[in-house]
């Protein structure tokens, strides 16, 4: 699964709207996917996962800044996300159904905010970006 | 079985109340064939489904979002007994539609990001979570008489 021309044109085109509320988009998504999927918080024991909380906050951030890079790298994606892939291979080990559900997260939030962009070709676009991301972040689970 | 307590069940009505059934289911089945397009296999006396456009405007892509979300409807005055209440239809998506029920769960998600557009911010984390519940016992529902 590859990302056209015009797809990628869509996902950047997306992410100007999206960096301008980038941190509380990123906390938000968190947020969702905690309420929504309460099995998701077994990995963050360590966290206080209080809505608006610091480390929630500082999580978001981070999250949504990679996403940033692979749109920044989007005809490498590999590339740029070599580094996480194998964080979440070798350390992290979050069992690959959950990228889904942050994935969907993500799209709720940006949904939310972004109504009148987030149209049927930019949701299709974002949904298979994300998709690609999952994959290039599972890739070297075994 | 699931359960929804009060404050669910309160979240899901009274937005559900605020829901044009005609656009939404439209537009979530739309969605569903753009941004899914293999769902687009059961759909193939639909006409032109050759863009996103085509799609989102067909108007039996419409006609038909809207007879699924106006049956959804009915799993919301039945939330205590989704099972019961789709019984009917879980046989006719296997026996004769021969939908995969892993559609449901794409369809469900779908609709939750059309009500994040809707509503925006009223669509809060704990919004969320109710209707991600509902749609989820609406699949399950919908896959229980499955043989």
């Amino acid at each position: 699964m590859s990302l056209t021309k015009t797809e990628r044109a869509v996902i950047v085109s997306m992410w100007g709207k999206i960096s301008t509320q980038a941190d509380a988009i990123g906390t938000e998504t968190l947020e969702r996917l905690f309420s929504s999927y309460p099995q998701t918080k077994t990995y963050f024991p360590h966290f206080d996962l209080h809505p608006g909380s610091a480390q929630l906050r500082a999580h978001g951030s981070k999250v949504v800044a990679a996403v940033g890079d692979a749109v920044k790298s989007i005809d490498d994606i590999p590339g740029a996300l070599a580094k996480l892939s194998e964080l979440h291979a070798y350390v992290l080990r979050v069992d690959p159904v959950n990228f889904k559900l942050l994935s969907h997260c993500l799209l709720v939030s940006v949904a939310a905010r972004f109504p009148a962009d987030f149209t049927a070709e930019a949701h299709a676009a974002w949904d298979k970006f994300l998709s690609v991301v999952s994959s290039v972040l599972t890739e070297k689970y075994r | 079985m699931v359960h929804f307590n009060a404050e669910e069940k309160a979240s899901v009505t009274s937005l559900w109340g605020k829901v044009i059934v005609e656009e939404a289911g439209g537009e979530a089945l739309g969605r569903l064939l753009v941004v899914y397009p293999w769902t687009q296999r059961f759909f193939d006396n639909f006409g032109n489904l050759s863009s996103a456009s085509a799609i989102m405007g067909n108007p039996k892509v419409k006609a038909h979002g809207k007879k699924v979300l106006t049956s959804f409807g009915d799993a919301i005055k039945n939330m205590d007994n989704l099972k019961g209440a789709f019984a009917k239809l879980s046989e006719l998506h296997c026996d004769r539609l021969h939908v995969d029920p892993e559609n449901f769960k794409l369809l469900g998600n779908v609709l939750v990001i059309i009500l994040a557009m809707h509503f925006g911010k009223e669509f809060t984390p704990d919004m969320q979570a109710a209707w991600q519940k509902l749609v989820a016992g609406v699949a399950n529902a919908l896959a229980h008489k499955y043989h």
